[in-house]
């Protein structure tokens, strides 16, 4: 069963009238608090998944046939920026079916592509909205836009934008000519910060699987399930799971160019170890009277921390794919290895302790 | 930030440039930059292997293997046996790529 997309109509503040054509729907370049919801809701939610806007041809202020023409995605965060950096200006907005994903992402996968290009182009008449023949496409979108096939199919020039919407006002006012700056893609701590949300979501969603294995593992003897047992045993190892969390899903996106070595496996590692190590001096080696439970936490925890950390190569700007491919070349048959032999301990030390062994 | 050294697919050859710069234009990481009329690979290890120098190169002067770098689709693509793939939405309701 597929996910319903909810289409938001944008706010229109009027109808604009283009030769040619039906009317077409002016949007402001404010936002509204539901706006600014929205965008929280995204961040931190699988609510972006269903966040959309209605393909198609917009305008906003009073733009002519002279009027620049801009290209996004139907994500509404994307089309919500791309109109809020357009206060001022007048301008079309071509806005490509790409099922509500960003335009960059979109692209890799060939929905902001140029076949949808095209086809747009075609369906909103634009030979008709404007004379001239240029059309902006922000730079990702370079990634599935074809400029030559779109000029052949459609006479329409691509001009590649800036990468973020909030150069576009300085990009106009220099004659479409980019400064190198706006060529580049950045990723600063403030961008990766709203991303951690999304990675601490999906790994809290295993948490619970793993906290159940633990308390049963802890909790099992010969004749059932001790509930003390589980408890006083397995907590070490939910507080060491959360942090596992904290530090790959939060620690090491944040303070990414800051961890020593490039590998994210690596880096995750290092921050998992760091805190098992801090973690540790809080639990009396008494505690389990045993070393065995520690080691095992040694093994996993930190490597634990190492996969959630390498789940933020999917929202990095700059992490290649084969460099991701060699990490889990060298990471998976690790993970596996080393998640049996954390196993295998703990199974050791529950033998010793019903004096099997 | 640069990710691994030495790892990317991206391949040049400088005979079939025409020196348009379209590379120049579209890549994130200011991987191309022009020296007498001609690209050249400047900072190699950049490369984040998005492919959009290759797919507006006309002269078929660059190639590279394209495609998300991203661990959770590349272990989805080991377990199905095809491509990398984050494939949002649709059937599996995954949470990535916003």
């Amino acid at each position: 069963m597929g996910i319903e997309k909810l289409s938001f109509l944008p706010r229109a503040v009027g109808v604009k009238k283009a030769a040619g054509q039906p009317a077409v729907s002016k949007v402001s370049s404010e936002w509204t608090w539901k706006d600014r919801l929205g965008e929280i809701k995204c961040r931190i939610s699988s609510f972006r998944m269903r966040y959309t806007v209605r393909p198609g041809l917009y305008a906003v202020g009073e733009p002519s046939v002279e009027s620049d023409v801009f290209v996004t995605a139907n994500y509404k965060l994307s089309f919500d920026i791309l109109r809020r950096e357009l206060k001022g200006l007048n301008v079309w907005i071509i806005v490509l079916d790409t099922k509500g994903i960003n335009v960059w992402c979109a692209a890799g996968k060939g929905t902001f592509g140029t076949n949808e290009l095209i086809s747009r182009i075609n369906e909103t008449n634009l030979h008709n909205v404007v004379t001239h023949r240029r059309i902006i496409i922000p730079q990702l979108g370079a990634v599935g836009v074809n400029a030559r096939i779109v000029q052949q199919r459609t006479g329409f020039r691509v001009y590649f934008g800036p990468v973020y919407a909030k150069d576009i006002p300085a990009y106009i006012r220099a004659g479409h000519v980019k400064t190198p700056e706006m060529r580049l893609a950045r990723f600063n701590m403030l961008d990766r910060l709203v991303l951690t949300p999304m990675e601490i979501n999906p790994a809290m969603k295993k948490f619970p699987l793993f906290a159940l294995i633990a308390l049963v593992l802890f909790g099992l003897q010969p004749s059932g399930i001790l509930f003390k047992d589980a408890w006083e045993g397995g907590m070490p190892f939910l507080i060491f799971g959360l942090m596992a969390v904290f530090t790959g899903a939060f620690i090491t996106p944040l303070l990414l160019p800051f961890i020593p070595f490039r590998s994210f496996a690596v880096k995750g590692w290092l921050t998992g170890m760091i805190a098992v190590f801090v973690l540790m001096k809080g639990i009396e080696l008494w505690y389990y009277k045993s070393l065995l439970p520690l080691a095992a936490a040694y093994i996993f925890f930190p490597l634990a921390s190492s996969y959630i950390a390498l789940q933020f190569t999917g929202s990095t700007t700059f992490t290649s794919m084969s460099g991701v491919k060699k990490e889990l070349k060298i990471g998976v048959p690790v993970y596996l290895t080393a998640t049996a032999l954390s196993l295998l301990i703990l199974i050791i030390y529950k033998l010793s302790q019903w004096r099997v062994i | 930030m640069k990710y691994l050294v030495d790892v990317v697919t991206l391949e040049f050859f400088q005979e079939k440039c025409t020196g348009c710069g379209r590379c120049i234009e579209v890549c994130p990481h200011g991987v191309f930059l022009l020296r007498d009329k001609k690209a050249f690979v400047a900072d190699r290890d950049r490369c984040m292997e998005c492919g959009a120098c290759a797919n507006n190169c006309e002269f078929g002067a660059i190639k590279v293997n394209s495609g998300v770098g991203c661990a959770a689709a590349i272990i989805n693509g080991m377990i199905t046996g095809g491509p990398p793939s984050c494939d949002c939405g649709e059937q599996s309701g995954s949470d990535c790529c916003g």
